[in-house]
């Protein structure tokens, strides 16, 4: 039903002339001509060296690439690795590169390549980012493998960051979907996943690409769809993410993606997450490497002036949105200095949670409900940093699970301000 | 003598007779009409009353702003409000409805007018509800985007919009009422037209370093470099 509005004719021509296929390696782009060379190379080296037997194709959606991204991706040829690498592959690896609109929708863009997946009859469906520099060709075995032997619907990534990368993941989106759907899953929100081929069905036959919160964030939805609906999830340890270029991410886009399609989720999936305590861990792949230390500096004068404006400018806004209590003591924190400024945990637990209950009451219009947590978020940031500024590896994740553990410990306040009716 | 005054007495009196005859059913019809009108105006309330609160109307009303204008001017809540004028609008057309009975030269021409202008009021009721609504809307919009650019002033970039937008619905409010449209209109235009030449000349002239650094900041490097403050999120 969904390849019918999905895929363009001259698409499914050429699908259908691949035929039926074990792996589809996903890589959904626009304009990533300077790192796609790289990553392309190590899914065709991971391809040849870990499934040499299996039939893979690699499907690139493309969203009205202007730099010669398609072009790349559809000259990139299995043979010049077969003279390279004394390794052969005994199946033809297949690339197709499909437009799927003129301006980038990730939404679309996974759909596209679900869709294909799911035509080719795909036992596993890999997700590769197109800017992940940093890949190697075993991170496809390290994906791939657990669904394709171990039987899971959804392998995970966990990667190795530099130590102030991923704020958002590590002070936001973990501890909150930890606490919320009970699972501990590290990265919600992966930029490489896989899933199993029946998993990528049930995605698509539910249309959760086109609810809203499908639409928002189509990477975590999945995360959300196959805990929700208990399908076998894992991790798998793949290695260093490659450092995102300092300012590369709009964070207002980014909160969108993450935490707006986090919160949407949470309407349509309330009987299943409200009667959930505590939360469990899911089987990890691999080993974890040391944290590496963090290169850039971070102007901490400058995140603590955003959030304290933050917090005075948006005052109406924010009182809208938390509790009299929670606004006041932000406030409170708004006016300490730099090397007094704390930002406790319980209270951005409490924050968030109140954001998600107003998110849920649609207080206001809920887009700016999401872009009122932004400044917030920077006053986060700030006392993540200031924690971790000289600690050790260990003392960062002992600082994550006294987090993760102050929401699940609040969680009856998310319920409480949830059924709220005021 | 005496018979003439009698008689002309007695026409008098049952010229009047009929007169009263005449309109005292018309007056009966009025007066029916007119309760009627204030039952059926009465359900009509308590039909838009349930139906306002069905629809959380109340909360559309806070989110344009229009509950906080209310509170400030100590009228009751938005949803008492159309209700009551809901009732209000139905009772005084039955009103009229039931004089018009009555077949008064002159009134009908009036009441007609009445019911035409009916709709127009609706309209700008309309119009008002939904220029509030995005002057709410936009201005919190700007000040959220404004806030998060790390732009200074954002409230008054805020107000500014909602101020704007609020000007330029009850402009339209009152062109559609027809009341004094032509004012209206050149009053708009002169306070849109000085508030851009001030913010021009403002910008311009007395910020000349402001207006350099805030260009710089937008097409030169400066940007990307505070940019580069934030934490990478994912």
């Amino acid at each position: 039903m969904a390849e019918e509005t999905l895929l363009s004719d001259d698409f499914l021509r050429q699908l259908i002339n691949v035929g039926e296929v074990d792996i589809v390696v996903g890589l959904a782009t626009h304009n990533n001509a300077k790192t796609i060379e790289p990553v392309l190379g190590a899914i065709q080296s991971g391809a040849l060296k870990c499934f040499p037997r299996e039939r893979v194709a690699i499907i690139n959606a493309d969203g009205g690439s202007q730099d010669g991204t398609t072009e790349l991706v559809a000259k990139a040829s299995i043979d010049d690795l077969w003279r390279e690498s004394k390794v052969y592959a005994l199946r033809t690896l297949h690339s197709i590169s499909v437009p799927y609109a003129r301006t980038p929708d990730p939404s679309k863009a996974l759909q596209t390549i679900l869709a294909a997946a799911d035509l080719l009859r795909a036992k596993a469906c890999v997700l590769i980012s197109p800017e992940s520099t940093t890949i190697e060709p075993d991170w496809l075995q390290r994906l791939v493998r657990p669904v394709y032997h171990d039987n899971f619907d959804l392998v995970c990534p966990i990667y190795t960051r530099q130590k102030f990368e991923g704020a958002l993941v590590r002070d936001l989106l973990y501890p909150a979907t930890r606490s919320i759907y009970g699972y501990r899953i590290r990265e919600p929100y992966g930029s490489e996943f896989a899933i199993s081929g029946r998993l990528v069905t049930d995605f698509l036959g539910r249309g959760i690409g086109n609810e809203d919160w499908g639409k928002m964030g189509p990477e975590i939805s999945i995360t959300i769809m196959a805990v929700t609906a208990k399908y076998r999830v894992c991790q798998s340890f793949l290695g260093t993410k490659a450092p995102s270029p300092r300012g590369a991410h709009d964070v207002v886009s980014v909160m969108r993606r993450t935490a707006g399609a986090l919160f949407s989720s949470l309407d349509s999936n309330f009987p299943v997450w409200s009667v959930i305590s505590g939360s469990e861990n899911v089987p990890t792949f691999g080993t974890a490497t040391e944290v590496e230390p963090e290169g850039a500096r971070i102007n901490r004068r400058r995140l603590l002036e955003m959030f304290s404006t933050g917090v005075a400018q948006l005052e109406p806004v924010l009182r809208s949105i938390l509790s009299s209590s929670s606004l006041s003591e932000l406030q409170r924190i708004a006016a300490l200095g730099i090397n007094e400024f704390d930002y406790p945990a319980e209270l951005w637990a409490k924050t968030i949670f109140e954001f998600v209950a107003s998110y849920h009451k649609s207080i206001i219009n809920r887009d700016h409900i999401i872009q009122a947590l932004i400044p917030l978020y920077r006053g986060r940031s700030l006392t993540f940093l200031t924690e971790n500024r000289n600690g050790s590896a260990q003392n960062l994740q002992h600082r994550e699970e006294s987090l993760c553990a102050d929401f699940e410990r609040l969680k009856p306040y998310l319920l409480e301000v949830w059924a709220d009716r005021k | 003598m005496r018979e003439i005054i009698v008689n002309e007495l007695t026409q008098a009196f049952q010229e009047m007779a009929r007169e009263i005859a005449h309109y005292l059913p018309r007056l009966i019809v009025m007066l029916i009409i007119v309760l009627i009108g204030w039952w059926i105006a009465y359900v009509l309330k308590l039909v838009a009353r349930s139906l306002l609160r069905l629809t959380k109307f109340s909360k559309l009303s806070e989110n344009a702003g229009a509950t906080q204008l209310l509170h400030q001017a100590a009228l009751p809540s938005s949803t008492e409000l159309v209700s009551r004028f809901v009732f209000w609008v139905a009772w005084v057309g039955f009103v009229l409805l039931g004089v018009n009975v009555l077949g008064i030269a002159g009134l009908q021409e009036y009441i007609s007018r009445f019911f035409l202008f009916l709709p127009r009021m609706f309209v700008a009721l309309v119009i008002l509800f939904f220029g509030l609504v995005a002057a709410s809307f936009f201005s919190r919009a700007a000040l959220l985007a404004a806030v998060n650019a790390n732009y200074r002033s954002s409230r008054l970039l805020s107000t500014v919009v909602r101020v704007l937008i609020i000007v330029f619905a009850f402009s339209m409010v009152f062109e559609e009422l027809g009341v004094a449209e032509q004012t209206m209109l050149i009053a708009f235009a002169t306070v849109f037209g000085a508030a851009m030449l001030g913010l021009a000349i403002a910008f311009g002239l007395g910020g000349q370093d402001l207006a350099r650094k805030f260009l710089e900041k937008r097409l030169v490097q400066h940007n990307k470099e505070e940019r580069e403050d934030e934490l990478s999120p994912l």
